[in-house]
């Protein structure tokens, strides 16, 4: 074949690709609806910080003083009251059936203990069955028990140290500015990865790729016209999930679109490359998606800093995530987007994508060959 | 019952002449388990400190001390330039920036009040909320050190709690608890979520890949022309992999008590029955899955969808409190996070049958609700 006919083969075999890919409606909704779903759930719905605080107040003989402190907290916006007694018996079983959080539990003769000079004994007992949320909660309703006991009078004027923070990139912790550059990255991997393992391994199953290899086309046209329509549909995700996390929810975008792009691109490319090997490697769709779950969506979803931040992994863990694609892709995605950094500061990151994806490739191109022989 | 029973041993026969789904499916528990609870944490480990100290005094060099001594800080670099420090947050190379004003001392020992700066990348949210957290801590902790110093030495006494009781000065004695999980172990949370993760994905990609597999094969309109009915159909495809699922439960339950040490203070019956009733709708939803998708690519695409939102609503990674009113409502009717809590009720806390027969009623009303949504979906149909 003649360099030109070659290219019309090739055309001719994207374009029944993306035929493949438009006439399955369903899949393709599910896709492009998938990013904005995704970007509405973790705008809106998934946040980490603790607001609601169920409280269970044990206060066996109220006295002025025991009211007094209980006012400081149904005052305080963070707790909502949810049983007051007069002995511990309740606390157990409004814990097991999750139903308080915290109790505050008050020694009888609080007033006079606190007018003699005598110790005055307050406990906070917490569910901290969640360490996170339980240490936090614990947090809170000391500081509250700390303003109360500044505000007693006689109390001595302790030292202060007060700190002033700032939170630089994400002066508000959104979540959503957080979790917007990490679905990016999912998304992508989902398209790419898991999208093409599957769609080749179901010409694997069916047969249907034997006889493409026996076409004239190459096997790098046959791979390049399996993967272009998945690339196209990778950046329309990618596009649809920033527009609708800077429309709705105002992330801001500090850094080049253009890099972002072309990030995302290469990032796609890794993905594509991963998506071919997994499908050369396995036999059966259900192996392969199989396969690309645990070979792509976990580590890319936990071993990223996606959610949870690669800092507080063990040490193996943070070593294996080293060879995951995702977590340099969103290293790079937050720092374009909040920090407006430049490839002056990535160039590490986006080095590392592109040797992977030299690799990836290179092993899938291989295994794809040795199928012929 | 005779067809039934010979499409049962059909279905066993499929699963496990493919040696590749059963290494998964007895791998993916284990290796998900290892994985997950130890990746799953917004514990910081150490955070690198910029120091940019202005006033260079014995206070302040005791707050960079106390922050280190503490084991969650530790010197990541400093010089008197805070600019410096900003450029080394932007490269990742440190995780906070601290200042400390000139006349930090002088204000300390005058006014008995002074200010830090703390300036945190808040890139990684959870994290910079944890860190500052810590440092909040050490702080107040240097703080009543330093009050404990600067008072003349006749008062020195009362600043412990055995002091001789003074009329008129209150003394507020203050202990905390944090029951279920003395030590703190952010693993032994996580592990029965993940276990009910687990099984949800076993459970209901597994039945809509297998249903489809058929469809796409052809071998499912085989079996619509016998004479075999809709129910028993059903019953062979989904009582294979409910016991598989139940397998998969118990060794991640075996998985959970070696590997982690995670608590049953509950009774084990408990946690298998709720498993029971759960699995009827997690296959449910596998079932309804294959009923509405034609290949498999599709159904798993629709099951991801449907499984990712299921999965962030559950409260598995972040607590259902913190979701605004709308969303705790969608939260309610998924069956997942009243699994979730039963799970970790009778694990960590011990809950017993009263305790949690409110989400055991919820889990057989969802598997009853969305079994027949499902069965009145699947038509015997041609094509």
């Amino acid at each position: 074949m003649r360099a030109p006919e070659r290219i019309q083969a090739l055309v001719a075999f994207v374009v029944k690709e993306l035929r493949h890919i438009l006439r399955d409606r369903q899949t393709l909704t599910i896709l492009l609806l998938l990013p904005l779903a995704q970007v509405v759930l973790f705008g809106f719905a998934i946040r980490t910080d603790v607001n609601d605080i169920r409280l269970a107040i044990v206060d066996a003989a109220p006295d002025d003083a025991s009211l007094a402190l209980r006012a400081r907290f149904t005052g305080n916006g963070r707790f909502r009251v949810v049983a007051t007694a007069a002995t511990v018996d309740v606390l157990e079983p409004l814990f097991r059936r999750g139903q308080a959080d915290v109790a505050i539990v008050i020694a009888p003769g609080l007033a006079r203990a606190l007018a003699d000079g005598t110790p005055a004994r307050l406990q906070l007992i917490t569910d901290a069955s969640n360490p996170n949320t339980g240490t936090t909660m614990q947090t809170y309703a000391g500081a509250v028990v700390r303003a109360w006991q500044a505000a007693l009078p006689g109390a001595r004027q302790g030292v202060t140290i007060e700190p002033q923070v700032r939170m630089r990139f994400n002066p508000t912790l959104e979540s959503v500015n957080l979790f917007v550059p990490g679905l990016i990255a999912l998304v992508l991997t989902l398209v790419t990865a898991q999208m093409t393992a599957i769609s080749l391994s179901r010409e694997k199953e069916r047969g249907t790729l034997e006889i493409l290899l026996v076409s004239p086309l190459r096997p790098w046209q046959i791979i390049l016209g399996k993967v272009a329509p998945y690339l196209l549909l990778a950046f329309a995700n990618v596009v649809t999930a920033l527009v609708a996390a800077w429309v709705v929810f105002h992330v801001p975008f500090r850094g080049s679109l253009l890099l972002l792009l072309a990030a995302s691109t290469l990032y796609a490319l890794v993905g594509l490359a991963l998506g071919v090997l997994i499908a050369a490697r396995t036999e059966s769709q259900r192996t392969a998606m199989m396969g690309s779950m645990i070979g792509t969506m976990l580590p890319s979803t936990l071993l990223s800093g996606m959610i949870f931040p690669i800092a507080s992994l063990p040490w193996p863990l943070q070593l294996v995530s080293n060879i995951v694609p995702a977590r340099w892709f969103i290293v790079i995605v937050r720092g374009i987007m909040l920090k407006g950094a430049g490839v002056v500061h990535l160039w590490q990151e986006l080095l590392v994508l592109t040797v992977m994806f030299a690799v990836l490739f290179a092993v899938a191109i291989r295994s794809f060959r040795a199928r012929l022989a | 019952m005779r067809a039934l029973r010979f499409l049962l041993r059909k279905e066993f026969l499929q699963i496990f002449r493919d040696p590749a789904l059963v290494r998964m499916l007895f791998l993916i528990p284990v290796v998900q388990l290892l994985v997950l609870s130890n990746a799953a944490t917004f514990e910081v480990k150490r955070a690198r400190i910029y120091v940019v100290d202005h006033d260079a005094s014995s206070m302040s060099r005791g707050v960079v001390d106390r922050l280190a001594a503490s084991g969650r800080f530790a010197r990541g670099g400093g010089s008197g330039s805070v600019a410096l420090g900003d450029d080394a947050l932007m490269r990742r190379e440190v995780e906070l920036v601290l200042t400390i004003p000139e006349g930090f001392e002088r204000d300390i020992v005058r006014d008995r009040h002074a200010a830090v700066q703390l300036l945190l990348n808040a890139e990684d949210g959870a994290a910079a909320a944890v860190t500052q957290a810590y440092a909040r801590e050490i702080l107040v902790r240097y703080a009543t050190e330093l009050g404990a110093q600067l008072l003349p030495a006749t008062a020195l006494a009362g600043a412990r709690a055995e002091r001789p009781p003074v009329r008129g000065q209150p003394a507020v004695q203050l202990r905390t608890r944090g029951w279920y999980n003395a030590e703190l172990d952010y693993r032994h949370y996580m592990v029965p979520g993940i276990l009910v993760q687990l099984l949800t994905i076993v459970g209901t990609l597994l039945t809509a890949m297998n249903i489809v597999r058929e469809k796409e094969a052809g071998t499912l309109d085989q079996l619509n022309v016998t004479p075999v009915t809709r129910t028993v159909f059903i019953a062979a495809k989904l009582i294979p992999l409910w016991i598989i699922s139940m397998v998969v439960l118990s060794i991640g339950l075996v998985v959970a008590k070696v590997a982690f040490g995670v608590p049953m203070l509950g009774s084990l019956f408990l946690v298998f029955g709720g498993a029971a009733l759960y699995l009827v709708a997690a296959l449910g939803i596998g079932l309804w899955v294959s009923a509405v998708t034609e290949t498999q690519q599709q159904a798993m695409f629709v099951n991801f969808s449907i499984l990712m939102v299921y999965l962030l609503m559950s409260g598995l990674f972040t607590p259902v409190s913190s979701m605004p009113e709308w969303a705790q409502w969608v939260a309610r009717v998924n069956p997942m996070m009243h699994f979730i809590s039963l799970m970790r009720a009778v694990m960590l806390k011990g809950a017993g049958l009263a305790d949690v027969a409110r989400q055991l009623a919820v889990l057989a009303t969802a598997g009853v609700v969305v079994l027949t949504i499902a069965v009145r979906q699947y038509h015997k149909r041609a094509a």
